[in-house]
């Protein structure tokens, strides 16, 4: 009976997550795919048809939207990763005992909801908001010049939404390089730059790699930062799929949509985790 | 950062030659701020290590001796004196442009890399010619007995195979003085005293210069050919394993290395070379004095005796030998040995050890009056450091 139990007790540590996974991920995942083959409207009712041409459709009508998202996905990440690398090196080689500090002073904003700091950003940077405003009025910038409504501030929103998930696997892949290890990359004639590349980089390169995958994925899909600060020509596909579902109730369009995103972001993902995610990619780094 | 000729220090009798010494402190001070206290963790260090020697910082944890060599090293600048290496002066000098290895207490090895990268990378900053580099890391993977294992990581390997690898990253780059922070605190017993003849080898092998950091003083009386005693940030003695041993000049040193007794007595004769010195009734210890030491009559001294170098008798001894009449307390029987554990009349505990070569019974048993002696030669005065 003990025997049995200590057996048992791994899968019942993962039952309640399992459980929770198969119910509210799977099962929803599964549906969607079944509704992503369907014909009809919100009228007659949906019939599953095995209707592919849903995605064809969605490829027809929103192709750009998703390449769209895909590229803002992938310079707001590098944004990320530009402003959160040094500043999760500082914090982890610099802020002392004052570290914890550091990281909850980063992550205060977040303990406001996502939508309403993306609205604050539409009030600082409307045309004539606190920060443009000044400058308008004294002839600093040319009459047409807005952020609002341009790539750049979807970019930019999504970079600032997303920065934690960055700093974070960072911080702590930076934090449990042994100090010792960059010593001895100076002991052995390394200069700084040399032991920054050498040693730190690879090192911190996991975390790295974490972060992109933390990043990349939700700023492809996400649909707050284009609808709030995008405007009418800078839409990305998560804003579309909202639209296609909650306004024009065209739910088999907007799953074949989900799932083609969905399908995207694995090929990209993968693509990339073969590409750097492996231990020769810091070996590399290193030599 | 001038690098300054400097003339070498000349009063280090243990130095071979006249070479110039492979590395040199001289005032060497080190503080450190905390909580707006400033601490020496060094307090004033003067030392000459010749080239090729085998020299061990030995001292209990918070002595001085890490930081000392990370002064070497250069990981840390000296508060007060000089660091010089070959003769020059190296203040100022990053540690990835002095010529000197170490290995790292902890190995510190590049986790990323295979053995055979983490071997090259000193050679890879100095831009060796990559068949060079080829032909040196696979000659010292040989030296340390790792061939065939280029490719592993280090995660891979055992504790002692680490160790190696770690030594072999040093010395792969020829430096001038390899330093050594405990290399083998993390071995446990047999790898350690495997490794402690492995690596003498190694150094006879190579014939760098090896400073080496341990609170091991077996380790330290096995491998060195001078060790300084460290304490408190100070060096307390410099000198052979066997001067240090036999001689041991304060009583940290006494008690830190081996085993030591320590007794108290009063001069009854002064002089210069030698001293008479009574210890409790009928205690009389003959002393010889080292070089400028003279004592008075009437001063209160202490001197320690080692335990092997004691008799134990029942019968009163020659009046050539010192002398002191106790009462064994306690008889502890160890196979090759018994030590003996006397309580002398003039008050002091002192341990006996006697070789069981001969004896097929105890010399004394416990509760038993006896004499204690030894030759003049074997006790010595304690001084205090400078």
């Amino acid at each position: 009976m003990a025997r049995l139990r200590k057996a048992l007790t791994p899968y019942l540590m993962i039952l309640p997550g399992g459980l929770w996974m198969a119910v509210f991920f799977v099962v929803p995942l599964v549906f969607m795919l079944s509704v992503s083959l369907m014909t009809g409207n919100i009228i007659d009712g949906f019939k599953q048809t095995w209707h592919w041409q849903n995605y064809a459709d969605g490829f027809h009508t929103y192709g750009d939207k998703l390449v769209r998202s895909l590229w803002y996905g992938l310079l707001a990440t590098v944004a990320c990763i530009a402003l959160a690398y040094p500043a999760a090196y500082w914090i982890a080689f610099k802020g002392g005992r004052r570290k914890s500090t550091y990281l909850f002073l980063l992550l205060l904003p977040f303990f406001v909801s996502f939508v309403l700091r993306t609205l604050a950003w539409k009030l600082v940077l409307t045309d004539n908001g606190p920060l443009l405003g000044p400058l308008r009025s004294h002839g600093l910038l040319p009459k047409d010049f807005h952020i609002l409504d341009s790539g750049f501030a979807v970019v930019s929103g999504l970079t600032y939404n997303f920065l934690p998930f960055m700093v974070l696997p960072i911080y702590v892949a930076l934090e449990r390089i042994d100090y010792r290890v960059i010593e001895a990359s100076y002991d052995l004639y390394a200069g700084r730059t040399q032991a920054f590349l050498r040693v730190v980089l690879p090192l911190s390169l996991p975390g790295v790699f974490a972060g992109v995958i933390m990043t990349f994925v939700p700023v492809a899909s996400d649909y707050v930062n284009s609808e709030v600060l995008g405007g009418p020509n800078n839409v990305m596909i998560g804003h579309i799929i909202r639209t296609e579902y909650f306004d024009n109730s065209s739910y088999a369009l907007a799953s074949a949509l989900s799932f083609s995103l969905m399908a995207l972001l694995l090929v990209g993902i993968f693509a990339y985790a073969r590409a750097l995610g492996t231990e020769d990619v810091l070996e590399a780094a290193g030599r | 950062m001038t690098e300054t000729q400097h003339a070498p220090l000349r009063d280090d009798p243990g130095r071979a030659g006249d070479a110039v010494p492979a590395i040199e402190l001289a005032g060497v001070r080190k503080e450190y701020h905390a909580h707006g206290e400033t601490v020496p963790a060094v307090r004033k260090v003067d030392l000459a290590i010749g080239q090729g020697e085998f020299f061990s910082l030995l001292g209990p944890s918070g002595c001085g001796k890490t930081t000392t060599m990370r002064m070497i090293a250069g990981f840390e600048e000296p508060t007060a004196g000089e660091v010089y290496l070959h003769g020059e002066s190296v203040t100022g000098v990053p540690a990835n442009r002095r010529d000197v290895n170490m290995v790292f207490q902890s190995y510190a090895l590049f986790p990323h890399m295979s053995v055979f990268e983490n071997v090259a990378f000193g050679l890879r900053r100095r831009r060796t010619p990559k068949a060079e580099i080829a032909e040196r890391v696979a000659a010292m993977l040989e030296i340390v007995d790792l061939a065939g294992r280029e490719k592993r990581r280090p995660a891979e390997l055992s504790g002692g195979q680490q160790q190696r690898v770690a030594l072999a990253r040093a010395l792969v780059n020829r430096p001038r003085a390899l330093l050594l922070d405990e290399p083998l605190g993390a071995l446990d017993l047999k790898l350690r005293q495997a490794m402690q003849v492995e690596l003498k080898r190694i150094q006879r092998e190579v014939g760098i210069t090896f400073v080496y950091v341990t609170h091991d003083q077996g380790e330290a009386l096995t491998m060195s050919d001078r060790i300084a005693v460290m304490n408190d940030g100070l060096v307390e003695q410099l000198g052979s394993p066997r001067e240090i041993y036999e001689r041991p000049a304060t009583k940290f040193v006494a008690g830190f290395i081996g085993t030591s007794n320590l007794l108290g007595g009063e001069a009854v004769e002064g002089g210069a070379g030698q001293a008479v010195l009574r210890h409790g009734d009928g205690g009389r210890i003959v002393a010889l004095l080292g070089d400028g030491r003279s004592v008075t009559a009437g001063d209160a001294v202490e001197l320690t005796v080692r335990p092997e170098k004691m008799q134990i008798t029942a019968d009163r001894p020659d009046d050539g030998l010192s002398r002191v009449p106790g009462r064994v307390s306690e008889v502890v029987y160890l196979g090759t040995s018994t030590n003996y554990n006397v309580t002398t009349d003039g008050g002091a505990e002192v341990v006996v050890f006697v070789q069981n070569a001969m004896n097929a019974e105890d010399v004394a048993r416990r509760g038993d009056r006896v004499w204690l002696s030894w030759e003049p030669q074997h006790s010595y005065l304690l001084g205090s450091p400078e």
